[in-house]
């Protein structure tokens, strides 16, 4: 489980290039198959609207999946994630025609000891934050 | 509706045990969009050192999401308005395809937090020789209406 990115070349304040990923109601429905999660507010409009939320949201978990991806893939080895952990703090509202669009940037935030490193990822909707405290500890090369 | 704090520091029995498959892993990674072949590629994790295929970090949800706690009428929880509030995974190695795992829960926490009720849930994930390979800290909200 190796790095490509080394611990060497990047500095506390070394930005991640943000990238842009597109979240569609089927992204829900294959996220409900395959991570178990059949909560109805994540595919069901109706339903949606009566628990008191504006549309259909995505499921958390897909939006920190996709922060998860942010970093491996920049990362190179997802082995080399050591901890991650996300706060909730904002709805992804999936609108059926068009859906919503996640726009994920981060920035080294600390250099640990054993080159490990702490990346703060940031990921808004409709320019609001949907994650807050996003973190993940990667062990670099 | 508040919830039942009797339940606070309550333990549940462990899972059964749930095999990783190659299979589950790439629908999972399909299903997020991530097409990184150590996810579906043996000799690509092979040649990052791995044993076999690995799983994305936020996999472990998968296998962690049955808590048969939330679904105890007793407890008070309406569904129906429950929110995810927090996820931490904490990683002693990756899931690899063919770990034998189970999970054991316990409910650390329920607190008000203005209408809503928040629930805190921790979760270690072994192998059945009882190697802990995850821990998942977990924060569910509910909303009040």
């Amino acid at each position: 489980m190796t790095a490509t990115v080394k611990y060497d070349e990047v500095e506390v304040g070394t930005e991640i290039p943000a990238r842009t990923f597109p979240v569609s109601r089927l992204n829900l429905v294959m996220y409900a198959g395959a991570s178990g999660d059949f909560n109805p507010i994540h595919w069901n409009e109706t339903f949606a609207k009566s628990a008191f939320l504006p549309d259909v949201i995505a499921h958390g978990m897909f939006t920190m999946a996709q922060a998860g991806r942010f970093v491996t893939d920049w990362a190179g080895d997802p082995g080399a994630v050591l901890d991650y952990g996300v706060r909730f703090s904002g709805m992804v509202v999936v609108p059926n025609d068009g859906g919503a669009t996640l726009e994920i940037s981060g920035t080294v935030e600390e250099k640990l000891d054993g080159n490990k490193v702490v990346v703060n990822v940031v990921a808004k909707a409709n320019d609001q934050k949907v994650l807050t405290r996003a973190k993940a500890t990667v062990q670099l090369a | 509706m508040a919830l039942n704090r009797d339940f606070i520091g309550r333990s549940f029995p462990p899972s059964e045990p749930y095999e990783v498959s190659r299979v589950k892993i790439r629908e999972f990674a399909t299903a997020i969009g991530d097409s990184n072949p150590i996810y579906t590629d043996r000799a690509a994790a092979e040649n990052a050192g791995h044993a076999d295929v690995i799983a994305p970090p936020t996999f472990p949800i998968a296998i962690s999401l049955g808590v048969a706690a939330l679904a105890d009428p007793d407890l008070g929880l309406n569904y129906m308005m429950v929110v995810h509030g927090e996820q931490r995974f904490t990683y002693t190695r990756p899931i690899h395809a063919g770990d034998v795992l189970t999970t054991q829960s316990t409910i650390t926490g329920i607190r008000s937090a203005g209408n809503n009720e928040v629930m805190t849930i921790v979760t270690e994930i072994k192998t059945l020789d009882g190697e802990l390979v995850c821990t998942t800290f977990n924060s569910i909200v509910e909303r009040g209406a």
